[in-house]
Order: C-alpha cells, then sequence, then structure tokens
C-alpha cells in the first residue's frame, strides 16, 4: 500500500508541476523555484510531515521536499541554538541531497563526454 | 519585443508581409497540438514510477538499516540522485525527460540531471570555469529561492516564537 500511496502522491505533485509548465506557461526553472517555496510553507504550516508520514517517498522524492527540509534545518536549530540557527541550519538536512549531487555530477563530467 | 524593434520607422526591417502578430498567430497555428490531459497523465505515470522506485529504496533503508521512514528519507534523495546522475550519463534520462515533461523534472532526480547534464556540458571549458561555473545555472535558483524561503519562515518563527511551529506540527 505504502508503494500505491507514493506513486500517487508523487505522481499528483509532477501534475501540479505540469499544469504550471502548460496553462500558467512558467518556465521549468520558474515552475521548480515555485514547487520548493511552495514546499517550505507547507512545512511552516506543518503540512509536509503528515504528507511524509502518509505517502514517505511520493513526498520526500518531489523537489517540494528540498523546501521542507531547508525549513526543518533552520527550524530546528532555531530551537536548540537561537536566532543564529537560522542561518547555520538550513543546510543542516538537505546536506544529503546538495553533496551527493555536487559531488555525482563532478565525478560524471569527468568520465562522460557530450553527446550530440 | 520584436514589433517595437521593426515599428519605430527602421524602414530596412520593415516586415514583408506580416505583421509581427500576424505571424505569431500563423506561427501558433501551425505547432503542433499537445494535449494538456496527455501531458498530465504522462507527468503523473512516470512521477508516480520514480516515487514508488524512492519507496523501493526507502523500504531498503529501513528493512537494512533500521532506519524510521522518515530518517531514511535523506538516503533515499542520495541514492535517487545518484541513480539520476547514472542515467544521465548514459543519455538516458533526457529521453525519459522529453517524455514526461514535469514527470521526470519535478522529483529530485529533475534536479540533479539539470546539475549533472549542465556539468558535463560545459565539461570543455574546464574544470574550474566550466564544470565548476555552471553546475548550478539550472538548478541555482531553486537554491536560493528554497534557502530565502526556508530563511523568512525561520525569521518569522523567531519573532512569534518556535513554540508555535511544535504546536502545530506535534
Amino acid at each position: 500500500m505504502a508503494y500505491v500511496w507514493a506513486f500517487v502522491v508523487g505522481g499528483a505533485i509532477c501534475v501540479v508541476g505540469q499544469l504550471l509548465f502548460d496553462v500558467v506557461k512558467l518556465t521549468p526553472a520558474h515552475t521548480m523555484s515555485l514547487l520548493v517555496v511552495i514546499g517550505a510553507v507547507l512545512d511552516a504550516v506543518g503540512w509536509y510531515d503528515p504528507l511524509v508520514d502518509f505517502a514517505g517517498a511520493g513526498a520526500t522524492v518531489p523537489i517540494t521536499s528540498f523546501g521542507n527540509a531547508l525549513v526543518h534545518g533552520a527550524l530546528t536549530e532555531l530551537q536548540t541554538d537561537g536566532w543564529i540557527g537560522v542561518i547555520t541550519g538550513i543546510f543542516s538536512v538537505t546536506s544529503a541531497g546538495i553533496s551527493a549531487a555536487i559531488v555525482f555530477s563532478f565525478l560524471a563530467a569527468l568520465v562522460v563526454r557530450p553527446k550530440g | 519585443m520584436a514589433v517595437k524593434s521593426t515599428g519605430r520607422g527602421s524602414r530596412a526591417y520593415k516586415p514583408v508581409s506580416m505583421s509581427s502578430k500576424e505571424y505569431q498567430a500563423f506561427a501558433k497555428s501551425r505547432e503542433p497540438s499537445r494535449s494538456v490531459w496527455t501531458n498530465c497523465l504522462k507527468a503523473f505515470l512516470v512521477g508516480g514510477i520514480i516515487c514508488a522506485i524512492g519507496q523501493g529504496v526507502t523500504q531498503f533503508f529501513v528493512a537494512v538499516f533500521h532506519m524510521t521512514s522518515k530518517e531514511a528519507g535523506n538516503p533515499t534523495v542520495a541514492i535517487m540522485i545518484l541513480l539520476a546522475v547514472i542515467l544521465t550519463s548514459l543519455g538516458v534520462y533526457d529521453k525519459i525527460a522529453q517524455w514526461a515533461g514535469a514527470g521526470s523534472a519535478v522529483p529530485v532526480t529533475g534536479f540533479a540531471n539539470s546539475m549533472c547534464s549542465a556539468a558535463i556540458e560545459h565539461r570543455s571549458e574546464g574544470l574550474v570555469l566550466g564544470v565548476g561555473g555552471n553546475m548550478f545555472k539550472l538548478a541555482g535558483s531553486v537554491i536560493v529561492f528554497g534557502v530565502v524561503a526556508a530563511f523568512v519562515v525561520g525569521i518569522i518563527y523567531w519573532v512569534f516564537g518556535i513554540g508555535a511551529w511544535h504546536d502545530i506540527t506535534g
């Protein structure tokens, strides 16, 4: 059942993105930026965590989870370290995603030749 | 845009047979029609499949490393990014993306794809100026707006008290 909800919720978030492409005519960069901000706002009002509980990877794999993780890091360190935590904590949760993307992309650029 | 530059009395650039508006209407009528419904269905299918694969990775971390499903979220994202980089390097991801639209762009795999393809594309300009300088060309806006949004949220909760967040998140 977990797979079904991951599929449905993840697919639905992608449909939102597709509608922003096709109907609102946003560029991909605008769409992704907007989705990240939406994820951040959803976490700020406390709705993203229940969505993760419900949909699992359906909520953690779309880019909205990036906004969610940034807010989560900022707020968690705001609580432990005070106001400076807002700055120091933003990347504390997302480190895995960003570091992985940078390192793997760099290695790929060393090995792979561009096609076409 | 084009209307302004041609309409300002510069006779050399006067359009021959169509005004810019007429041309746009003509070009639109010749565009292949793309149904929003089909695009959404494709995005739903591919996005759903990517998230279902992610769910498989999450279950793997839960079963093998005894994580909670929330703790497994981060390593899942890292594995999905690795898969996306491999598929991008093989040239497969861009083929999927042409068919799937937002279905392959919205998951973090699309984020990784944009970084990886920019890095590969600009490799010939050197490691520092090419790979280093261009890797975040597309992904950068996502990070900038995500961080600014998170900062604003953080400041709001700093002003109003972090307790409010725990009240709603439980």
